[in-house]
């Protein structure tokens, strides 16, 4: 999973109101090249919710993230290269993302989160 | 042989054997590699270049998928069958796999997603595999939860096998009421073999963006594939897109009509000239419930 998911998934479970962002708990990571493709960050920059981003990327060792970032920053490659790195380089391959609001944990294993529910959750 | 969904749930009948099938089956990969390229082609994202975040949903071992990273996008699968995954991890699927069920609701930001695809998935939610299960709160459930994780004017196609046409108006009626405009697009109607049906959604209000797309070999035109020479022609070839509006429910509600609709009925009938008991404390009152 990368931390791009990551910054998407909010938890699910019935009567959560503040679900985003489930806290990354990594044990094991890795890194995988991808091409740089300068659009697609632009793109999704306004989507994502830089402060779980960063927090992500602390919690797999990258802290080279500013804490508060905004759109004029992207013109700036070094910036974009980061940016890139943390959203789509890093997988996590083993750990648990974990609700902030019930404490409920979601197993990531071999790279896969299973959010499957419980029946009481639904 | 029996539909897959009659016998077993998704995550039972994708074991490791069937799941097998999608990797050595070159006719599988074919027809699946296809399909994706189809509703990727009804998503019609804007034509410049710009990869996009879009839903798998059901995307099993990863076929479709893979159309979606030819194409430069990344992409979200969500499967329910460990199986499945497990051999899309070992096609090495570049887009981020999530062990879920759809039923349950994607559990996604608002607004996040530019487009969703889900090969003959959705069909699934029309069966309650479990005591918990009820197959509308399912419906309700997901359409819900994915019309909120799409952006404005972003598109779903969802191609599916309908067991018949309840079915399909169920799951066409739930789209709709989640906010969904839209319609099904059928490929090849007169065959019984290439037919394919993509049920078009469209996030946000109608405008120039939610026209439908023709479907393919509408024409009568012949499809590549050998044509089934039985085709029965018959109601299967019908368009449904008036069809499937949902109708106005009248709204009863638990308790009955309620008071004040027994005292307006009463002031109607009194108007007409019948004698009615006159109003009191004790017109169209609670009654304890016995038993």
């Amino acid at each position: 999973m990368r931390l791009l998911t990551h910054n998407m998934l909010s938890c699910n479970i019935k009567g959560v109101a503040n679900g985003f962002p489930l806290r990354l708990e990594a044990e094991k990571w890795v890194e995988k090249e991808v091409e740089l493709n300068a659009d697609f960050l632009r793109h999704i920059f306004p989507k994502i919710e830089w402060k779980a981003l960063a927090g992500a990327a602390r919690a797999v060792g990258y802290g080279e993230l500013p804490e508060e970032a905004d759109a004029a920053m992207l013109d700036s490659e070094d910036f974009l290269r980061r940016f890139h790195h943390a959203l789509l380089e890093i997988h996590v391959e083993e750990g648990a993302l974990v609700c902030p609001e019930t404490g409920r944990g979601f197993p990531i294993t071999k790279g896969i989160p299973n959010m499957l529910l419980h029946e009481d959750e639904v | 042989m029996p539909r897959p969904e009659v016998q077993a749930p998704p995550e039972i009948f994708y074991n490791e054997t069937e799941a097998r099938k999608y990797t050595t089956s070159s006719r599988i990969i074919e027809i699946q590699a296809k399909i994706s390229e189809r509703a990727l082609e009804l998503l019609a994202l804007p034509n410049d270049g710009v990869p996009r975040l879009l839903l798998d949903i059901g995307c099993g071992s990863g076929l479709s998928g893979e159309t979606l990273s030819e194409n430069g996008h990344h992409w979200i699968g969500y499967d329910i069958s460990e199986s499945m995954l497990n051999v899309a991890l070992e096609r090495e699927a570049e887009g981020d796999l999530l062990l879920a069920d759809m039923g349950q609701g994607l559990g996604l930001r608002p607004g996040v997603v530019d487009g969703a695809i889900s090969i003959s998935a959705v069909q699934w939610l029309c069966y309650a595999d479990k005591s918990s299960h009820e197959p509308r709160m399912r419906l309700k459930a997901f359409f819900g939860s994915l019309y909120r994780c799409l952006a404005r004017g972003a598109r779903a196609v969802l191609q599916l096998y309908a067991e018949n046409m309840d079915q399909s108006e169920m799951i066409m009626m739930y789209a709709m009421r989640a906010g969904f405009a839209g319609g099904i697009v059928v490929d090849w109607p007169h065959s019984s073999k290439a037919r394919k049906a993509y049920l078009v959604l469209t996030c946000g209000p109608p405008s120039v963006q939610s026209y439908l797309p023709k479907g393919k070999g509408e024409d009568g035109a012949m499809c590549s594939e050998d044509e089934e020479s039985d085709d029965d022609g018959g109601n299967q070839t019908v368009g449904m897109y008036d069809r499937t509006r949902p109708r106005k429910k009248a709204k009863i509600n638990k308790n009955g009509k309620g008071k004040e609709w027994v005292f307006k009925k009463k002031e109607q009938m009194r108007k007409k000239g019948y004698s009615v008991p006159p109003d009191t404390k004790y017109t169209a009152r609670k009654r304890k419930a016995h038993f």
